[in-house]
C-alpha cells in the first residue's frame, strides 16, 4: 500500500515540476504569448499516447505468440491509457488553436492523424465488447491491435503528405515550426513526467484487469456447475 | 449388443481400396486440457487409440466429445497436452496425418454441385488422379446421377453422403466422426453403418462420438465414456460396452 | 497441393459461386449508384466544384460499398462449416486468404470500372484521357481494401453485431487508402492532369505491408 502511495507521490512531484518548467523556465514566445505553453502538454501527451500504443502492440504480439492472459491484460490497459493521453491531445488542440487562429479545429497533420489513431483504438475496445469468450476476445483484439499499429505509420505518413498538398494551420511543435533549445528540454522533461504517469496508470489498470479476469473465471465455473 | 471383433487384415471390399503401402495409424492424446474462458471442456484426457481400432466415444451433450474430435482433427488447439500419431513403424510427424472428418455440419458448399464440391476438395488435398477418384466416390455413395445438381437441392441423407465422400477423398488412415447419424432416417443409418464397417475392415482407425446405442455403435471395437471432460469409463479397463453407451443417454 | 494450385482452386470456387448468383456484384453496384446520386445533392456540381469534391466522394462511396460487400466473405463459410473443411484440406491456410482477396479485388475493380462512366457523366469529369492511370489507381486501392477487408472480415465473422462491426474495423484502418487515392485521382482530373507518384507509392506500400501482415498472422485469424 505504501509503495503505491510513494509512487503516486513521485509522479505528482514530477508532473508538478514539469508544469513549473512549462510556465517559468521555458522562454516566452514572441508571437503567441502565454497560450503556446500548452504545447508542452499537447506534444508530450501525443508522444506518451504513442508510447502506450506501442506497448499495446508488443503485448498483442506476445499474446498471439504465448497465449498467456497477462499479455491480454497489458494490451487492453495500454490501449485505454493510450486513449486517455490521445484524448488530451485532441482537447488541447482546439484550446490552443482558438486564441491563435480563431478557429476551433485545424486539420493539421498531427491533429488529424491523432484523431484517426484515437478512432482506431476506440474500435479496438468496441471489438472487445462484442466478443464474449475471453480467449477468443483476447486473440481477435490482439490481431486487430497488430493491424492497427502497423497502420499508424501509414496513417501519419499519408496525412503528412496530404498536408503538403493542402497546407493547414499548424499547431506549434509540428515539424517545420522551430523550437528553442530550452523549449526542447522542457518538452522532453514533460514527456518524462508523462511517461511516469503513464506507467502508474498502466500498473493500476493492469491489476484491475487481472482481478476482473479472475472474477470472471470464477463466475463462469460457478455457472457451469 | 455385443461388440464385434475387428478383423484387421481382412482385405477390403468395394472400392475403398487400401493404397499400396497403407499402414494403419494410431493416435495418442496425452493430458489434453481444453479451456474455454476458464471453463475446462476437457480435463487431463489421456487416450491411446491403437492402429486400426474403432473407438466409440460416448457421453452426454457438453461432455467434450466434439472438442476431443476437433482436437484430433487439428481444428482446435488444446490448451495443454499433446496429440501424437504413430504407425506400426513408430511416431509420425503430425503434419503428415490428415484425418477424414465428418461432423453434423456437412462441410460442403450448397452453391456448388456434388461433383464440383468433390473436385475442389480433391484438388486442394492433392489427390492423385483427382477426376477419377471423384467419379469412383460418387458411384460409391450412390450420387452419380445427381452429380451435377447443386447440393442445396439435396436431402439431409444425400448431403451426408457428399460429406462422407469428401472425407474419404484422400483415403485417410484416420477417420473422425462426430455424431454422424444425426438427422438420418433408418435407411440412411443402415447405409452409413455399412460404410463404416467397410472402412473399419480395411484397417482404418476410427474415432466416433455417439450419444446412444445404435446400429453404428455396435461397430465399435472399444468404447470410452466422457463425463464433464474426463474419461469416466473404458472398455479396455473392463467396463462393459453396453453400460458405457446407455448411461450416456441424457 | 502447392500454394499456387490451392489458391487457384479456391479462387475458381469463389468466382464460380459469385458469377452464378451475382448477388454481391449487383447489390454493390446499386449501392454505389445510390450513393453517387445522393452525394450530388450535397454540393453545387459545377465543373470546378466537381473536380474538387468528386474524387473524395467517389472513394468514400467505394469504401462504404466495400465494407458492406466484404461481410459475407467469411460469414458464408460458417454456414455449413465449410471453413473447417478448407482448413482440413489446404496445406497452407494463406491460400484461403489469397484466393478470397484476389476474388474480392476483382469484384471491387469490376464494380468500380462499371460505375466509372456513370460517374464521369454525372459529374462532368474527363476520364478518357487518363483512363489507364485511373485503372492503376483503382487496382492498387482495391487491392489494399481487399487485403485489409478480407482479414478484418475474418475477425468480424467471429463477433456479435458483425454488420456494423466490419465498417467500424475497416474505415479507420483504410484511411491511408482514402487519402492517397483521393489525392491521386484529384490530380488526374485536373485541368492539366498529372500523376502523383508519391500517392501511388503509398498505395503500393500499404498493399505490401498488409499482405505481409496477413501472411504472418492469417492462420491465427482462422483459429477456432
Amino acid at each position: 500500500m505504501s509503495k503505491n502511495v510513494l509512487a503516486a507521490a513521485a509522479v505528482f512531484v514530477l508532473l508538478g515540476a514539469a508544469a513549473y518548467a512549462s510556465f517559468f523556465i521555458a522562454p516566452t514566445d514572441a508571437k503567441q504569448g502565454l497560450i503556446y505553453r500548452i504545447l508542452f502538454l499537447h506534444v508530450a501527451s501525443a508522444w506518451t499516447g504513442l508510447t502506450a500504443f506501442f506497448i499495446c502492440f508488443i503485448a498483442n504480439l506476445l499474446y498471439v505468440w504465448r497465449r498467456q492472459p497477462r499479455w491480454d491484460w497489458l494490451g487492453v490497459s495500454a490501449a485505454e491509457v493510450g486513449l486517455a493521453f490521445t484524448a488530451v491531445v485532441l482537447v488541447t488542440g482546439p484550446i490552443w488553436a482558438h486564441p491563435v487562429w480563431g478557429i476551433w479545429w485545424t486539420w493539421s497533420p498531427r491533429l488529424t492523424s491523432t484523431f484517426v489513431l484515437w478512432l482506431l483504438y476506440v474500435v479496438y475496445l468496441v471489438l472487445r465488447t462484442l466478443v464474449e469468450e475471453p480467449d477468443r476476445r483476447a486473440l481477435l483484439s490482439a490481431l486487430f491491435g497488430i493491424f492497427a499499429f502497423i497502420d499508424v505509420p501509414l496513417v501519419f505518413g499519408s496525412i503528412r503528405w496530404w498536408r503538403d498538398q493542402h497546407p493547414q494551420p499548424v499547431v506549434m511543435g509540428e515539424s517545420g515550426s522551430g523550437l528553442d533549445p530550452i523549449m526542447y528540454r522542457v518538452l522532453f522533461f514533460s514527456w518524462f513526467a508523462m511517461l511516469a504517469l503513464m506507467t502508474l496508470l498502466l500498473r493500476q489498470r493492469y491489476k484491475l484487469e487481472a482481478m476482473r479476469s479472475e472474477l470472471d473465471t470464477v463466475q463462469r465455473e460457478l455457472e457451469a456447475a | 449388443m455385443k461388440r464385434e471383433a475387428a478383423p484387421r487384415s481382412v482385405p477390403s471390399r468395394g472400392s475403398s481400396v487400401m493404397p499400396p503401402g497403407f499402414s494403419p495409424v494410431g493416435l495418442r492424446f496425452e493430458n489434453i486440457d481444453k479451456r474455454y474462458g476458464g471453463l475446462l471442456a476437457l480435463r487431463r484426457v489421456s487416450l491411446a487409440v491403437a492402429p486400426g481400432e474403432c473407438v466409440v466415444v460416448a457421453g452426454r451433450n457438453g461432455s467434450g466429445k466434439t472438442t476431443l474430435l476437433r482436437i484430433a482433427a487439428k481444428l482446435v488447439r488444446p490448451s495443454s497436452g499433446t496429440l501424437n500419431f504413430a504407425n506400426t513403424s513408430g511416431e509420425i510427424e503430425p503434419g503428415a496425418v490428415r484425418p477424414g472428418f465428418i461432423a453434423h455440419a456437412t462441410m460442403v458448399y450448397d452453391e456448388l454441385t456434388a461433383e464440383e464440391n468433390l473436385s475442389l476438395f480433391a484438388r486442394l488435398l492433392g489427390v492423385p488422379q483427382a477426376q477419377k477418384r471423384v467419379e469412383v466416390l460418387l458411384h460409391d455413395v450412390g450420387l452419380w446421377d445427381r452429380r451435377a445438381s447443386l447440393v442445396r437441392t439435396f436431402s439431409r441423407g444425400m448431403r451426408q453422403r457428399v460429406a462422407i465422400a469428401r472425407a474419404l477423398l484422400h483415403e485417410p488412415s484416420v477417420l473422425l466422426l462426430d455424431e454422424p447419424a444425426t438427422g438420418l432416417d433408418p435407411q440412411g443409418v443402415a447405409w452409413l453403418a455399412q460404410q463404416i464397417r467397410q472402412l473399419r475392415d480395411s484397417g482404418r482407425t476410427i474415432l466416433m462420438s455417439l450419444h446412444g446405442e445404435s446400429e453404428i455403435s455396435s461397430l465399435g471395437t472399444r468404447a470410452v465414456r466422457l463425463d464433464a471432460g474426463s474419461i469416466a469409463a473404458d472398455t479396455r479397463a473392463g467396463a462393459s460396452f453396453r453400460s458405457i453407451l446407455t448411461f450416456a443417454d441424457a | 497441393m502447392s500454394l499456387v494450385s490451392n489458391t487457384g482452386a479456391l479462387l475458381g470456387k469463389e468466382l464460380r459461386t459469385e458469377f452464378r448468383s451475382r448477388e454481391l456484384l449487383t447489390t454493390t453496384v446499386v449501392f454505389i449508384l445510390i450513393v453517387i446520386v445522393l452525394f450530388s445533392f450535397t454540393f453545387d456540381p459545377t465543373s470546378d466544384e466537381s473536380r474538387r469534391f468528386a474524387p473524395g466522394l467517389l472513394w468514400l462511396a467505394f469504401l462504404f460499398a466495400a465494407s458492406l460487400m466484404l461481410q459475407p466473405c467469411f460469414l458464408r463459410e460458417q454456414q455449413n462449416d465449410t471453413l473447417s473443411a478448407l482448413r482440413l484440406s489446404v496445406r497452407d491456410p494463406f491460400a484461403i486468404f489469397l484466393a478470397k482477396l484476389t476474388a474480392n479485388t476483382l469484384f471491387l475493380l469490376l464494380t468500380e470500372l462499371f460505375l466509372l462512366p456513370f460517374f464521369s457523366i454525372m459529374y462532368n469529369l474527363p476520364v478518357v484521357r487518363v483512363l489507364h492511370w485511373l485503372v492503376l489507381v483503382f487496382f492498387l486501392a482495391s487491392l489494399g481494401i481487399s487485403i485489409a477487408g478480407t482479414a478484418l472480415s475474418a475477425i468480424s465473422a467471429q463477433a456479435r453485431m458483425r454488420e456494423l462491426l466490419l465498417p467500424l474495423l475497416m474505415l479507420p484502418l483504410l484511411t491511408p487508402i482514402l487519402v492517397a487515392s483521393t489525392e491521386v485521382t484529384k490530380s488526374l482530373f485536373d485541368r492539366s492532369p498529372y500523376v502523383q507518384w508519391k500517392g501511388i507509392g503509398f498505395l503500393a506500400v500499404f498493399d505490401l505491408v498488409f499482405l505481409t501482415a496477413l501472411w504472418l498472422f492469417g492462420e491465427y485469424l482462422l483459429e477456432e
